[in-house]
């Protein structure tokens, strides 16, 4: 009679529960945990339902240190995400596991993301198909101290175009106490940060030099060019002493401290710089040599459907990746997070370009380059190692960057 | 029906009749059917989430497995791998320098510090629990606190000291010589509340009336020390040398927390085993060859222990 009743019980339920998905169609969006961004993706979650009522969106975050591993073990286990916030460094590895399906060509035609998109969203496609795009883009660009340019003599309206001014402006803002220890920084010197971007895509072309070629499969910097970068890069602290890497433990504290002039760092670190107090900041693009010649690096987080999402489930996902990627997403994500919008229409306004903050950053996507790694943080350590050579080992540049070419070639030879 | 209601029934009303399940077997028996039943569900868990990954990493450490494809059987290659790694090498040396240096300088120093302070009266609770405070903390918040004292000039406080005592600025983390004793002593200071309490408790162990015989015998403090204090805190410092060896050889938390923007570095110098599996299975996805190195250090702690127990094993 008990079993009866538990069976009665458990049928119940089991009708409720398939009657309430008849109804709504729950799906679950994954990423990693930032406060401004799962801020912006909760009021667009929140948007996207009120428009599709018989949907339900629910976001899920993990720390980003875990993010991938979750994703992949997820999968794994076959409770992946059905739309998942990616880097695009990731598409690759994400493809190769199966963890990704193609985009639909009818939700999302290549010509309309090829004309609407900054070219960079190709760095999603691969074997003729697109298994993600962005809803944001970021590119680096020049954060300087407007207190301490003003305090050195520098005009805070003129900052530093060239490599050479920037060179001379960090060295009339570095000032040193009388053991010779640094106590500001003319420019913040952190390959763990964005300067190992800043030396790949950035140094080595300003130079001369072309750091990956065939897909970025082939590492090129190991040249004489790719050398008089490193040069440059390890001569800012060894020669011309306007920086030290491991100053105030990273470079973008102690910009806030104040006591750096200048940094080079992304788009997503507006939102940080925003709380600073103390002192005016501002941003220019990043110097051109002395051609003027200027590059960039840029780089995004698209959002992908899970390869094992079908059915209404998968109806549910596109129509959310289509709102994830459309203008008006866009645009509150820029108001929310800071970051980009990914479709030039919705960028390049009168209003963004003129920007004084939005603007050298939207400039410099204009002449940008996406590395297509394969391992991003072993790559980055390659570049970290390569610095740490010259500047503590007392390694010649050109040995050290013979050595990360190599060790680097390995790297992505290994994943391939 | 569960055991227990079997055995129920049979002390109660399987006795009259005789020949219940209870009674054929002797109480030696039915003791050990008890024991085993409240030990299974254990024994089942710790296989189940201890010794089937441990054999597990076994069969991994032979394949190529990057956790999204089947894991593809290339028999020693990951050994072969990891031998021709010179990262590896160096990551190997820093793992026995933390275990050869760490393990004596920690054992002395909280031998010393149990020593006197089991003589202290005053205030010994209070003393005994600033020492066991960094024990208690989260090794993360310690190595991050540390991490700032060894920053350089204007916000590290030791720089800062040493600074006003008109020294030179030391590197510390930002040295390849420096930052790898830096980190043990973060290591060190962590562990020492831990064995502070353990030595005071196998001295408090040593019978009053052995000192009390060996003064009246006219025997000084240092060879009351040597001939009676030290060897019969054998069996303490046996236990501690075994857990102190195995918690440097598996030190991980103080290294990765204190160089996150350059895990393990600068260039490799701090990094431990335990950090380069990790960033081979979790950064790089090699899983295979993160369980051919977990394999290793598994290898490296058992002969270490074992070697420990050997040679300090009681002779008598």
């Amino acid at each position: 009679m008990r079993k009866a009743l538990l069976l009665a019980g458990l049928m119940s339920g089991i009708s409720m529960v398939s009657v309430n998905s008849a109804n709504a169609v729950e799906i679950e969006y994954w990423q990693y945990i930032y406060e401004t961004r799962v801020n912006a993706m909760d009021q667009l979650i929140e948007k996207f339902e009120a428009a599709n009522p018989d949907i339900t969106v629910k976001q899920v975050n993990f720390p980003y240190a875990d993010y991938q591993t979750r994703i992949v073990a997820a999968n794994m286990a076959g409770k992946g995400p059905d739309v998942m916030q990616l880097f695009y460094g990731w598409l690759d590895k994400f493809v190769a596991g199966g963890l990704l399906q193609p985009l639909p060509q009818d939700a999302f035609p290549h010509d309309q993301i090829e004309s609407a998109f900054f070219p960079i969203v190709t760095a999603m496609k691969r074997d003729g198909e697109y298994y993600g795009l962005p809803t944001a883009v970021r590119s680096l660009a020049l954060f300087y101290n407007k207190k301490l340019f003003e305090e050195n003599g520098l005009d805070p309206e003129n900052p530093p175009q060239t490599l050479d001014e920037l060179v001379a402006a960090g060295k009339a803002i570095a000032k040193f106490d009388d053991a010779g220890n640094m106590v500001t920084e003319g420019m913040t010197l952190d390959m763990a940060g964005q300067d190992h971007q800043w030396w790949r895509e950035v140094l080595v072309r300003q130079f001369g030099g072309v750091p990956y070629e065939d897909d970025y499969r082939k590492v090129t910097y190991d040249s004489p060019e790719g050398t008089e970068a490193l040069e440059f890069y390890t001569g800012l602290q060894m020669n011309e002493k306007i920086g030290q890497s491991g100053f105030m433990d990273e470079g973008q504290a102690a910009f806030r401290a104040g006591k750096a002039g200048m940094t080079i760092d992304g788009t997503f670190r507006l939102g940080s710089f925003s709380q600073i107090e103390d002192f005016d900041w501002a941003v220019t693009e990043l110097p051109a040599n002395a051609d003027g010649m200027r590059s960039n690096y840029s780089s995004y987080f698209a959002n992908g459907i899970g390869a094992k999402v079908e059915g209404e489930e998968l109806e549910a996902a596109e129509k959310f990746l289509t709102y994830l990627t459309s203008p008006e997403a866009m645009g509150i994500w820029l108001d929310v997070v800071g970051e980009l919008p990914a479709r030039r229409a919705v960028a390049l306004t009168d209003e963004n370009t003129s920007n004084p903050i939005y603007g050298p950053f939207l400039k410099g996507l204009d002449y940008a380059h996406t590395t297509l790694f394969v391992d991003e943080a072993a790559q980055r350590q390659v570049a970290i190692d390569m610095v740490n050579r010259v500047i503590l080992n007392g390694q010649s540049p050109a040995d050290s960057i013979k050595e990360a070419a190599e060790e680097e070639q390995a790297i992505i030879d290994d994943a391939m | 029906m569960s055991l227990q209601a079997e055995n129920t029934k049979g002390a109660a009303a399987g006795r009259p009749e005789g020949g219940g399940f209870a009674d054929r077997f002797s109480m030696h028996t039915k003791r050990l059917v008890w024991v085993w039943t409240f030990l299974a569900l254990p024994v089942l868990f710790y296989s189940v989430i201890r010794f089937y990954p441990t054999l597990d990493a076994f069969r991994l450490s032979l394949t190529d497995w990057n956790l999204m494809r089947p894991p593809k059987f290339i028999g020693f290659e990951n050994y072969a791998k990891l031998f021709t790694d010179p990262d590896f090498w160096q990551v190997f040396k820093n793992t026995f320098a933390y275990l050869i240096f760490g393990t004596p300088i920690s054992l002395v120093l909280s031998f010393t510090i149990a020593f006197f302070l089991d003589r202290v009266r005053f205030g010994h609770g209070l003393i005994r629990a600033l020492y066991f405070m960094p024990f208690l903390t989260t090794a993360a918040a310690m190595a991050w606190v540390w991490r700032w004292f060894y920053q350089p000039a204007p916000i590290g406080v030791i720089n800062d000291v040493l600074a006003a005592l008109g020294l030179p600025q030391q590197p510390f983390l930002r040295s390849t010589t420096q930052a790898l004793p830096s980190i043990m002593v973060t290591a060190i200071w962590a562990g020492l509340g831990f064995q502070i309490i353990i030595f005071m408790a196998g001295l408090r162990a040593i019978p009053t009336t052995f000192y009390e015989a060996a003064r009246i015998d006219g025997l000084g403090e240092w060879a009351i020390l040597r001939k009676i204090t030290l060897p019969l805190l054998k069996p303490t410092t046996v236990f501690l040398v075994v857990l102190s060896s195995i918690g440097f050889l598996r030190i991980f938390d103080q290294v990765y927390n204190m160089t996150t923007n350059d895990p393990g570095g600068p260039l490799g110098t701090t990094k431990p085993l335990v950090l380069m599996i990790y960033q081979s299975a979790f950064s790089s996805y090699q899983m295979g060859y993160a369980a051919a190195q977990t394999v290793v250090l598994f290898l490296i702690l058992l002969v270490i222990s074992l070697l420990q127990l050997w040679i300090l094993r009681d002779k008598s």
